[in-house]
């Protein structure tokens, strides 16, 4: 128990560290790598709120697949990151406006739950819990039939980006020579090597 | 303050914690020892980058082609079909025919992509 409280606090505190360094690190690349510490620490945040799945999800899908992506974006703008650097100055007020703005709805958010006394009960299972279902099975036992619509919209959100992905990034490069394995096996020595009789002296 | 059952959840974890534990002292103990016993005489040839014995040509960051990015998205849609087939696969039980036939359709309609994606060449690297 005692355990359980340390590591929400260590993980909470690496959670925010790594979030401000996310904006903070001069190098893009490290930004991208401070994310990926981020998101484990929020997967380990779910798991202490009993959220598995989730937990599992954020590490296969945000680390492995979207850091990755983060990472090629990153790559791929070629831009020179110290001169991108030099206008932070102008920016500040905006930034500041948008950050108070964020801290205003989250205390409202916050502010509207705790105007009730929290009864104790409910604050120790954020997550309702039942001991021989876990969260895994609870949400294949609501998502494919209950759900069926917005699963199915979900395969067709998919379908879209990866058609986007392909109509948008796609290009076929001209005069390009593949191999065609057929081709090469097709091919006999009769087509390809011929002996030539030569007298001495005479050449080809 | 924790239920029973999260409080079992959570000591089934408790292995994984110490794993992180030790995995960070570790780290943290193969990083700061070197630091206090080895003997550093760093010269600017030394800390140079070494290239083949010229000096280095450029910046290491170059632009990489888009081609990549398209493969990194084209990653990503197939790891949230895989995503969705693990809590399918674990409830197949309960949810019967029904649920069975639901996701046979979610892999159909990402089928289409698949072979859209296939026949245009966007797999290949040409």
């Amino acid at each position: 128990m005692m355990v359980a409280t340390t590591a929400f606090y260590v993980f909470a505190a690496i959670t925010i560290a790594a979030a401000f360094m996310v904006i903070a690190a001069r190098n893009p690349v490290h930004s991208v790598l401070y994310l990926i510490l981020a998101f484990f620490n929020a997967a380990a945040l779910f798991v202490l709120i009993g959220a598995e799945f989730l937990a599992m999800i954020l590490v296969i899908v945000y680390v492995g697949a979207v850091a990755v992506l983060f990472m090629f974006v990153v790559m791929m703008l070629d831009i020179n990151f110290t001169e991108l650097r030099e206008g932070v100055l102008q920016y500040l007020p905006i930034g500041a406006l948008v950050g108070v703005i964020l801290v205003v709805e989250v205390l409202l958010v916050v502010g509207g739950i705790a105007v009730g006394p929290l009864s104790p009960d409910v604050a120790a299972a954020p997550a309702p819990m039942s001991s021989d279902v876990e969260n895994t099975r609870a949400l294949g036992q609501l998502l494919y039939t209950q759900y069926i619509y917005f699963f199915q919209i979900a395969g067709l959100i998919l379908l879209v980006a990866m058609i986007g992905a392909i109509v948008l990034t796609l290009r076929q490069r001209e005069g390009v020579r593949k191999q065609s394995i057929a081709a090469q096996n097709a091919r006999t020595r009769e087509d390809a090597v011929e002996l030539v009789d030569i007298k001495p002296g005479s050449g080809i | 303050m924790l239920t029973p059952e999260m409080d079992a959840l959570l000591s089934e974890y408790f292995p994984v914690l110490l794993f992180l534990v030790i995995a960070t002292v570790l780290g943290l103990v193969l990083m700061v020892v070197p630091l206090v016993l080895t003997e550093a005489k760093p010269d600017p040839e030394k800390n140079s980058a070494y290239e083949c014995g010229f000096g280095a040509f450029d910046d290491a960051r170059t632009r990489f082609d888009v081609r990549f990015y398209l493969v990194a998205i084209l990653f990503i849609i197939f790891d949230l079909e895989v995503a969705f087939l693990f809590p399918w696969a674990v409830a197949l039980g309960d949810i019967g025919i029904f649920g069975f036939w639901s996701m046979m359709v979610f892999l159909g309609i990402l089928t289409i992509g698949f072979i859209y994606e296939w026949k245009k060449g966007a797999l290949e690297w040409e």
